[in-house]
């Protein structure tokens, strides 16, 4: 084949995606980023929130859907609903506050005020809007929200199936993913936010792409214990697999023993280095199979699952893209652990903390590296628009499972498929 | 005994004042040069390094921080900027960083705790990040002298800690 034959040249941009390629110029082209927006942050579901961040009636946290800027919130009720942060007068912000608890939203501007629920309720000097306006049909925009396993998604899409439905098979790793509370419910403990030059399918690739983990991985790989280090040699392991689960979404078992946490035969050492939270949990009161539960999860479960388009549930914590421009992407890295008793899931805490730290955020001992691997890619991307971004890797070996998922080893390219195929079908749809 | 300096300032001329800045500074030529290894032996061994990400917390413990070394995460951190496999490092900005606007919140023969304010600029690959940051240094004084003062707890708190900086391949 000539090198010609292998560009992807067309004025689709569906088009630019093959089976198992991608033109370069879906990182780098403001035209397919306007699209996207569109096509797909404007209707699918969106990863929004864990329900542990707004925890009672008034809570809230200020985030995006694509690059709209939305408020959580939960009302009187408990339900969680999504608002758009936008004033129905003029257009102000109603929030700019990242999270905290609120009676409702007043817009600093010209004081219109508004309930929890969106619902516009006071308008300073009133006798203005007699005959013209009516306070019902003001509210602020309300997206469809919903939640599953406490995960909390929503939509511009008034016609999108239900969330259980687009997410399908990713249900079952979501019930696993949450195991890893060890018996209690799964709590956000705070998070890590940066930015890279960079368009957001390089970072949603990145979730799905054990490849480049022992590269770009190699100096926090040397800097921990050999234990977990050990639990990294995915590499070669035919055991570990990446399965295309529909809609775009992929898990990824680099660690397979622990893609289920509940199945455990007590054979597998507890690590050295959580000897001291061991002693600690203990003089708390837990027996020995609750201990055992609590530490044997502290990385988290042994997989990435990886949701289209913004949200990976990422062994032991959450990774969260938003889309800025074409060539900007803020992510952020949520800690999460167990919701219980201060005395049992405090220190656990206290050290999934400082696992987190070791990895992740802008000093952290991984998330540098990888962004500097994201920075080459778009840099380079700028080259040969029309040359292909491969992602091919492991085609001939894949196959499905018993499930029916396709799937392949863990350093294949499987789930970055899934997720192409999934944003061919958007990109697609008029 | 600490004086407690809400309205009697100690004068910045102060000679353990004028010691505990000297190290300051220092400090931040290393970290400007990279010298990692020689920053490193400015803290003592029971020194902590921290970037939280909450603006008001002092329970670091309890929660999430960019950056909270101990001894051990310290010195794995200086391994990890020098010794050639971390590709952030590897192709880290260049900084030059300024660190001025001294107060002396608490000063004793053995201990001064100085807060200052560090600008920093880090250029890579066409762009100029700015780092600003509040800064608060406690330093132990040695009774031998200068030589043997020693940084036991730096707090870099970053004016857009909640906010989203690029990842970074140097310290602050
Ligand atoms: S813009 Fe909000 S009240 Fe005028
Ligand atoms: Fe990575």
């Amino acid at each position: 084949m000539t090198i010609e034959a292998q560009h992807i040249v067309a004025d689709a941009p569906a088009d630019l995606v093959l089976g198992d390629r991608v033109a370069g110029r879906l990182y780098t082209d403001p035209e397919i980023f306007e699209q996207e927006m569109t096509k797909i942050f404007e209707r699918t579901w969106v990863w929004v929130a864990h329900e542990s961040e707004v925890p009672k009636a008034g809570s809230f946290k200020m985030t995006h859907v694509g690059r709209q800027p939305v408020i959580v919130v939960r009302n009187r009720k408990g339900v969680i609903n999504t608002l758009l942060n936008r004033c129905r007068h003029r257009g102000a912000s109603v929030c700019e506050k990242p999270k905290g608890e609120a009676n409702g939203f007043t817009c600093p501007y010209h004081a219109w005020s508004y309930s929890l629920d969106g619902q516009l309720r006071g308008i300073p000097y009133p006798e203005g809007y007699e005959g013209v306006m009516d306070k019902s049909g003001m509210s602020l925009r309300k997206l469809r929200t919903a939640s599953y396993g406490g995960m909390v998604f929503a939509t511009f899409n008034e016609d999108i199936e239900p969330l259980e439905d687009f997410l399908g098979d990713v249900k079952l790793w979501i019930d696993r993913f949450m195991k890893q509370g060890g018996g209690y419910p799964i709590k956000v403990l705070g998070k890590h936010q940066f930015k890279f030059k960079g368009n957001w399918k390089v970072q949603l690739e990145n979730t799905t792409d054990g490849y480049h983990f022992p590269i770009v991985h190699r100096s926090w790989m040397a800097s921990v214990d050999e234990e977990t280090a050990d639990m990294m040699s995915f590499m070669t392991d035919p055991e570990c697999t990446t399965h295309a689960l529909g809609n775009g979404h992929s898990v990824m078992q680099m660690v397979p023993e622990h893609s289920d946490l509940d199945a455990d035969d007590g054979t597998e050492p507890l690590q050295a280095r959580f000897d001291d939270l061991v002693a600690q949990l203990k003089s708390a009161g837990l027996d020995d199979a609750a201990v055992r539960r609590l530490v044997r999860a502290m990385h988290g479960t042994g997989f990435n699952l990886n949701l289209f388009p913004n949200v990976s549930m990422s062994a032991a914590f959450f990774r969260v893209l938003r889309p800025v421009s074409v060539d900007e992407t803020w992510i952020e890295h949520i800690a999460i652990g167990p919701d219980g008793p201060p005395e049992v899931v405090d220190p656990v805490n206290r050290a999934r903390l400082r696992v987190h730290e070791h990895f992740q955020g802008p000093f952290g001992f991984g998330t540098p590296d990888d962004a500097e691997g994201w920075d080459r890619v778009q840099r380079g991307a700028q080259g040969a628009p029309e040359m292909p971004i491969m992602v091919n890797r492991g085609l001939a070996r894949e196959k499905d499972s018993p499930e029916g998922w396709p799937t392949s080893h863990v350093t294949d390219e499987t789930g970055m498929r899934g997720a192409y195929a999934m944003w061919k079908a958007m990109m697609s749809d008029d | 005994m600490t004086e407690v300096l809400a309205d009697t300032r100690v004068p910045l001329t102060d000679p353990r004042v004028i010691r505990a800045v000297e190290l300051i500074w220092r400090e931040a030529e290393l970290l400007d040069r990279k010298e990692y290894v020689a920053w490193n032996d400015l803290y003592a061994e029971d020194g902590h390094y921290i970037v939280p990400i909450d603006p008001d917390t002092e329970d670091f413990d309890n929660t999430l921080n960019m950056i909270y070394d101990d001894a051990r995460m310290r010195g794995m951190r200086v391994t990890r900027m020098i010794e050639g496999y971390a590709i952030a490092a590897v192709d880290a900005a260049r900084t030059v960083r300024t660190v001025s606007r001294f107060v002396p919140a608490s000063v004793s023969d053995d201990q001064v705790v100085v807060r200052s304010a560090q600008v920093l600029v880090a250029y890579k690959r066409g762009r100029h990040d700015l780092w600003a940051g509040e800064v608060e240094h406690r330093i132990r004084l040695s009774a031998e002298g200068a030589d043997g003062d020693r940084i036991t707890r730096k707090v870099v708190r970053l004016v857009d800690s909640e906010g989203a900086p690029p990842a970074a391949g140097f310290l602050l």
